[in-house]
Parts: structure tokens; C-alpha cells; sequence
């Protein structure tokens, strides 16, 4: 079997690999032909035009913030280290002499790799928010507000924008609208997160919805991007930090503390993926095809989740699964425990997330019978 | 000579986050592009240039990048988080050497990281971690006076309390301060960690020679210090690959367990790609193994998945017969225009009688010189005559051509005249 199911990482199209865009590979072609790139070390908060258009994407292009130069992009190599710099950066956010220690508060379940990196920024203090509620399969909004209710001021709430990692859950936004104004009462930094910015809808801008309404409500917050995934640039670790400031003043000391503390991590991001993101996104025409390019892999993953479903209804698999054609975007939880993700992983060799989460990407006309067979049995098997 | 680390940020008050120092060389390079001088020379230039003041992108990375681009098969997932498997086994074979017995016993491992730098801060936080004890961030790092500037800056954000100096270059003799050196390996606390320069020190130029390193390696195994090389110039610097890789060879042989932190910036012009590795020397395989189990914890939480653009085109270049020959030569190219440089510059300062001795120029090797300029002439050469070096008297030989060689030897000659 094919490596049946590596379902949890990098989305694959019907042949089970992953690709690359079509115009991805064009603008790669062409930047590769192009005399006018010089070898030379880019500065250490990386490429201007790629930042210029990742920040406009996230907060539109005529975000307020943007026009009162209170708004610093820094180009990273990739998502995680987006969440470092800005772990980093947080450390001496509020008080230059004492090393800010958290709370830090990461959604239950979370990516499993973002306590570490808080903690290997010296940020000890992690706690959690209730997000997922496996019985109603969907977000617990009234737990959630009650878990960051009691949180103190300053705390730094770590959130999805779109795309949750591992569950493919998202706010809606009449829960955003509740929760920013949760954040402002109770005086929290968001650290919003879009590591696969555009997979859900389709739309890069849409799917910074929420960043938007955290800065048009005066919020000052850190959000990390990532360009891999709607891009196809896997190995190009293509991502970017935006600070959003209160005052166009600090601007200059927060540019200078990110400045350093990337000299000392990587000294400069790499060139390569941010240069195809910032032709394409530079682009009236490139911007289209692009966009026709991503609508057609999120159609492709909701029609995945649509056929999944409908199996799984037809094999008669104990529970609901309608979360899975009311969610989007790449990820799924399956509301499997621990013991049912180790009999997929064991006996059927079908690999979950440890959460009970899956790419709903990496599921395709050849083994989608395998799969929903399998889920279906380490549901009804007793274990 | 100063000493080229940071120290650490000074509190401000009124202000939320402090407004941090500006790099010198890069302030340097500012202040050179906005000056309107129409013969104005920069010699604290980062990358490489051609005799024509241009950047050069190596012919053969033009052609392994266009194999790269166009072929079908390649496989576009993330790399893994230790990188492209390909790139690390021949990067380290290329500095241990083929035949070398760490890598034939299968001790030797390696972690694809962000340049030369990332390859220092993921050694430097392993070392925090599980050297001299469980998060001994006490163990003193020492770093040459003087040093690569963000030497000390890397090792202290990965947690380490103590950097300090140990004697280098002693500007009397524009040369190595070796009794100095010495002494301080004699002298300091067992167990310390010590950045030692593979070759092509930066800034001075200045290394040891072959007999020098075998008294630093005896004295370095009998007081059990850590080696941590930094190996960003294999083949820029003599432009033999082998030559340049001496002294890591013969600290290997040796028996030592090391860390190696490569960059391929300069040697393969991706300056921009973030290419470095960093080579694990181990003692054994099992070893090996738990060391490099735990660098990927440090990778995930630092960049999680390499670049591969860069990697690619090292890896490729370095596995196929035609490319790689192809490299060696076009590294030769840029080593053979430096030491060109080097040789004219000297020639043309005794020529015209300048005070002092030039030896130093041509004695030196790889990228930079010392020159032995003070401050104060360093200035009269900013200020009067349009030259940018730093502060420290460190020349970039590759911002020297043909064309500008005449005005520098002349203002270099007018600012040791006129400026004691």
C-alpha cells in the first residue's frame, strides 16, 4: 500500500503527491532567467516587496494601520519561524529589564509543536483554552470565553485566524466579534496564526478576516503567515511576521529589537519562495490565474469532505459527521481517542495526527474507500 | 584590537522596547551608498565582486539551478527537519574529506541550517542544553579577539552567560598572538567551548599555520576543551578545497568530538539562499544518533523545515562530476582575483615608500585584511578620500579592482603620512 495514509502533513493531489502550482512553476522559470537578481545578502527583515504584500493581504490594502506606519513585516524563513520571532520579540514587549515570562494561552487541542517553541523563546508559563469539544464536534465558544475571562492582562492568546491546526475548525465571525471585545475588556495580545493563509475560502484577504477586525478595532497584535501551502512552495519555507503597534512610534524600536534577534537566529531569511509570492501577489494578472489555481484545490478538499461524509453515512459509522462539510480548509478531526488512532496506525496503517485530526487533502480516489472502511472500523471495533 | 561582540542590550526608560544598536557593517554600507563621491570605493563590502564591481553568480549555480527548475520529478514536500538528506552527507564529506575515518566509522552526522549563522545558533543551543552538564548556561564561550561581530551576539541569545576573549591578533606585529593563544587555552576553565576560525579568519586574515594547530589541538584535548569550528570559507580562501580544510581534518584525526558550522555563501554565491550546515563529529554512532535526535527537537522549534532552493544546488553540484569540477574552478576564480588583489595592493604600497612594513597583506588569507590602520586614519580615509572599511582597519580585498587599486594604495598611503 502506497503509504496509505500519511494523512496528517502537505496536501497531495489525485496521484497521492504533492505538486506545485502550475504558475508557481512559471514565475520560477522566469525568476531563474531573470539577470537583474543579484547574489547578494538581503537585509535581515528580508524582502520589501514581499513584505509589503504580505502585510496588504493580511490587513488590506487600506488598512488604517497601514496608512499611520504603525505596522512592521518581517520576512521569515517559514510559519515556525514566524511564532519564534514573535515569541522572541514578546519577551520584551511590555518591560525592557524584566524577561516577560507568559502566560501564554495555545488552544486545547493545538499543534503540538507550539509550546516548544514559546518555551525555547525562554517563555515558560503555557496554559491552555478550551477550543474543541469532541462530543458536539465543534468550537465550545462559552468555555473558551470563560477559560480567557480569568486570564490576567498581558496574557498572549494564541489563535487561528483560519485553517486550525489540528481540527479545521474555525471561529465564525459573530464569535470574533464576541472574542475581540473579550480581548479589549480584558486587556490580552492576540498571536493570530494563518499557516495556510487561503486554503479555506480561497482568498487570502478573507481568510485574514479576523486580523482585520483585531486592527480596525485598535488591537495591537502579532500574526504569523504562512505562503507554502497556497503557493505549493513546501521546501521554501516562505512565511512573515506582522506586528501590528498601537503608535507609529514604537515602530522604529520594535523593527530594531526584531532586527537583532534575527541576526542572532538566521541573520536573513532565504530569497527564493518570497520572491515567486511577491511577482505573483505583484501582479494583476499572475493574481488571477493564481487565484483560479487555489479555488480549484479548495473545491478539491471540500468535495473530498463532501464524499467522505457521504461514505461514512452509508457504511453506517456511529456518530455525526456533518463538521466535516461545515468546516474547511485543509485539516479535520475525526474525534477518534487515543486508542483508536493507534488501531488505524497499527492495523490498518492509515496514520491520524495524535489529536484524531487528518489532511482531508491527502485523501484521493484510491484510497478514500480504504480510509472511510477504516475509520468506520476502529469506530465500531471494540478495542 | 576591539573586541567584535555585542554585549547585551542596555534597559531605556520611557520607552517599551529598547531601540537596539545598529550592525556596523552594515551602518557602514548605508553611509556608502548615500555618499555622492564619483570615485568612491566600499571596501566593507559582505559578498564577493568581480574585478568590474559586480556581484557574480557562479556559471555553475546558473546551471544547476536551471536543471533544478525544470525538472518534473523533483518532489516539492517540505524537506525534512534535519534538511535535504543529499546536501548534508556531501557537504560533510567535503569538508572531513572522503576518506575520512569519522565518516567511515559512521560518527559523523549533519543538520542543514539557515547559513553559517543558523548552523552556530543550533550548535550553540545544543551546547546549552546537553554540554558540561544539563543547561549549564555558565560554561565560558571564547571567541578570538578579534572575532566575526555576531559571534558573541549568537551565543548569547541561545543562553550562554559568559562569552569572553581569547588573544589573537596582535597589532605589533600584524600578526597571530600564538604565546597568547596559548596561554589562554592553558589558563582557562576546563571543559570551556572555543570558536576557532577553520581558515580565512574574519576579520584579520590571520591563521595559524599547520605547526601552530597541532600545539592548539594537544593543548586543547589535554585541558578536554570543545572544539566549534567556523567554516564559512572552504575554497575562497587558498582556492584548494582541501588546503582550506586542514586544520578541521587534523583536529578529526585526532580523535576530537566537534562541531562544525558550514556556509556555502561565499563559496557558492547564495548569499540570499541561507545555505549552511552544521557536521556533528561524534564518538560513536549510538552517540551520533542521540545528539542528532536531539538537534531536531531544537530545529522544530527554530525553523521547523529548512529552505531546499539553495540546498538543492549545492547538493547537486556537489554529487555530479561535471558540476563539481565546474565549482572548483569557479571558486578558484574568485580565491585567484583576491590573492591578485592582495598582491597588487602590497606591491603598490611599497612602490610608493609608505611607512611600515606590508608583508601582512600577502601573509594573510581569504576575504579580509587587517590592514593595521587606527581609527584615526580610518576615519581620514572615510571622511577625506571616500574609502569605507571599518573602524577596526578590516579591508574587504573584494571591493579592490583594477580600476579603483591606484586611488586606494595612494590614500592609504596619504592617511598613514598624514595621520599618526
Amino acid at each position: 500500500m502506497n503509504n496509505v495514509g500519511q494523512l496528517t502533513s502537505v496536501k497531495w493531489d489525485e496521484e497521492g503527491k504533492t505538486f506545485e502550482l502550475h504558475l508557481t512553476g512559471k514565475i520560477k522559470q522566469q525568476l531563474s532567467a531573470d539577470p537583474t537578481l543579484r547574489p547578494e545578502y538581503l537585509s535581515s527583515l528580508g524582502l520589501t516587496k514581499f513584505t509589503q504584500r504580505a502585510t496588504e493581504v493580511a490587513l488590506g490594502k487600506r488598512s488604517q494601520a497601514i496608512l499611520e506606519n504603525r505596522v512592521l513585516g518581517v520576512h521569515t524563513p517559514g510559519f515556525t519561524a514566524a511564532m519564534r520571532l514573535g515569541a522572541e520579540l514578546l519577551r520584551h514587549w511590555y518591560d525592557v529589564n524584566a524577561a516577560w515570562c507568559g502566560p501564554v494561552y495555545l488552544s486545547s487541542p493545538c499543534d503540538d509543536s507550539l509550546a516548544g517553541i514559546f518555551q525555547a523563546a525562554g517563555i515558560q508559563d503555557i496554559r491552555e483554552y478550551y477550543y474543541w469539544d469532541d462530543k458536539q464536534r465543534d468550537i465550545c465558544l462559552d468555555k473558551l470565553l470563560e477559560d480567557l475571562e480569568t486570564a490576567p492582562e498581558q496574557s498572549v492568546v494564541v489563535l487561528a485566524a483560519s485553517a486550525h491546526c489540528p481540527t479545521g475548525a474555525d471561529l465564525s465571525q459573530n464569535q470574533w466579534a464576541v472574542i475581540t471585545q473579550l480581548i479589549l475588556r480584558r486587556r490580552l495580545f492576540p498571536f493570530l496564526m494563518l499557516p495556510a493563509q487561503a486554503l479555506c475560502y480561497g482568498d487570502l484577504e478573507r481568510d485574514a478576516w479576523p486580523v482585520q477586525l483585531c486592527a480596525s478595532n485598535g488591537i495591537e497584535l502579532l500574526c504569523a503567515q504562512s505562503f507554502s501551502h497556497c503557493f505549493g512552495l513546501y521546501g521554501e519555507a516562505v512565511g512573515h511576521l506582522l506586528c501590528v503597534l498601537k503608535h507609529n512610534s514604537l515602530l522604529l524600536s520594535v523593527q530594531s529589537q526584531a532586527d537583532k534577534i534575527v541576526k542572532s537566529l538566521w541573520s536573513q531569511p532565504s530569497v527564493g519562495g518570497a520572491r515567486v509570492v511577491a511577482t505573483v501577489l505583484s501582479n494583476p494578472a499572475h493574481l488571477v490565474e493564481w487565484q483560479g489555481e487555489v479555488k480549484h484545490i479548495v473545491e478539491r478538499c471540500m468535495l473530498i469532505r463532501e464524499v467522505l461524509r457521504e461514505r461514512l453515512r452509508l457504511l453506517g459509522t456511529p456518530g455525526c459527521w456533518d463538521h466535516l462539510t461545515q468546516q474547511r480548509g485543509l485539516y479535520c478531526c475525526m474525534g477518534l481517542n487515543g486508542q483508536q488512532v493507534e488501531f488505524l496506525s497499527k492495523w490498518r496503517h492509515v496514520y491520524l495526527l495524535p489529536s484524531g485530526c487528518l489532511n482531508v487533502s491527502a485523501i484521493n480516489g484510491r484510497n478514500l474507500s480504504y480510509v472511510a472502511e477504516s475509520i468506520h472500523l476502529a469506530l465500531t471495533t471494540s478495542l | 584590537a576591539r573586541v567584535f561582540y555585542s554585549s547585551g542590550n542596555g534597559p531605556s526608560k520611557g520607552e517599551q522596547v529598547p531601540q537596539a544598536a545598529p550592525v556596523a557593517v552594515f551602518k557602514l554600507t548605508q553611509d556608502f551608498t548615500k555618499d555622492q563621491f564619483p570615485t568612491k570605493v566600499n571596501l566593507g563590502v559582505g559578498a564577493y565582486r568581480t574585478d568590474e564591481g559586480q556581484t557574480w553568480v557562479l556559471p555553475v549555480v546558473k546551471r544547476a539551478e536551471k536543471i533544478i527548475v525544470s525538472d518534473d520529478r523533483l518532489n516539492h514536500e517540505y524537506l525534512p527537519i534535519l534538511g535535504l538528506p543529499e546536501f548534508r552527507s556531501s557537504v560533510s564529506r567535503i569538508a572531513l574529506g572522503d576518506d575520512s575515518p569519522a565518516i567511515q566509522e559512521n560518527r559523523v552526522g549533519a543538520v542543514q541550517c539557515l547559513g553559517g549563522t543558523g548552523a552556530l545558533r543550533i550548535g550553540a543551543e545544543f551546547l546549552r542544553c546537553f554540554y558540561n552538564g544539563n543547561n549549564n548556561t555558565k560554561t565560558p564561550i571564547y571567541v578570538s579577539a578579534p572575532t566575526w561581530e555576531n559571534h558573541g551576539a549568537v551565543f548569547t541569545s541561545a543562553g550562554f552567560q559568559d562569552i569572553r576573549p581569547y588573544k589573537y591578533w596582535d597589532a605589533q606585529t600584524r600578526g597571530l598572538d600564538f604565546v597568547g593563544f596559548l596561554s589562554d587555552l592553558e589558563s582557562c576553565p576546563e571543559r570551556s567551548i572555543f570558536v576557532l576560525h577553520a581558515c580565512a579568519h574574519n576579520p584579520t586574515g590571520t591563521d595559524p599555520t599547520q605547526d601552530q594547530w597541532k600545539q592548539i589541538a594537544q593543548v586543547m584535548m589535554r585541558r578536554k576543551l570543545f572544539v566549534f569550528f567556523d567554516f564559512a570559507y572552504q575554497g575562497f580562501a587558498s582556492g584548494n578545497l582541501e588546503n582550506d580544510a586542514w586544520a578541521l581534518r587534523y583536529f578529526v584525526s585526532r580523535g576530537f568530538e566537534l562541531f562544525c558550522a558550514q556556509s556555502f555563501s561565499k563559496n557558492f554565491g547564495l548569499y540570499n539562499e541561507r545555505v549552511g550546515n552544521l557536521t556533528i563529529v561524534s564518538r560513536d554512532t549510538d552517540n551520533l544518533k542521540r545528539v542528532l535526535s536531539q538537534m531536531e527537537m531544537i530545529v522544530r522549534t527554530t525553523w521547523s523545515n529548512p529552505p531546499s532552493q539553495g540546498a538543492r544546488v549545492v547538493a547537486l553540484t556537489l554529487t555530479s562530476p561535471e558540476l563539481f569540477s565546474e565549482w572548483k574552478d569557479n571558486v578558484k576564480t574568485m580565491a585567484d582575483r583576491i590573492l591578485l588583489m592582495r598582491s597588487q595592493l602590497k606591491a603598490k604600497l611599497q612602490a610608493l615608500g609608505t611607512p611600515g612594513t606590508w608583508d601582512h597583506i600577502t601573509e594573510q588569507i581569504g576575504m579580509f585584511s587587517f590592514t593595521g590602520l587606527n581609527p584615526k586614519q580610518v576615519e581620514y580615509l572615510v571622511k577625506e578620500k571616500h574609502i569605507y572599511l571599518m573602524s577596526s582597519g578590516r579591508i574587504n580585498m573584494c571591493g579592490l579592482t583594477t580600476k579603483n587599486i591606484d586611488y586606494v594604495a595612494e590614500s592609504i598611503h596619504e592617511a598613514v603620512t598624514v595621520v599618526q
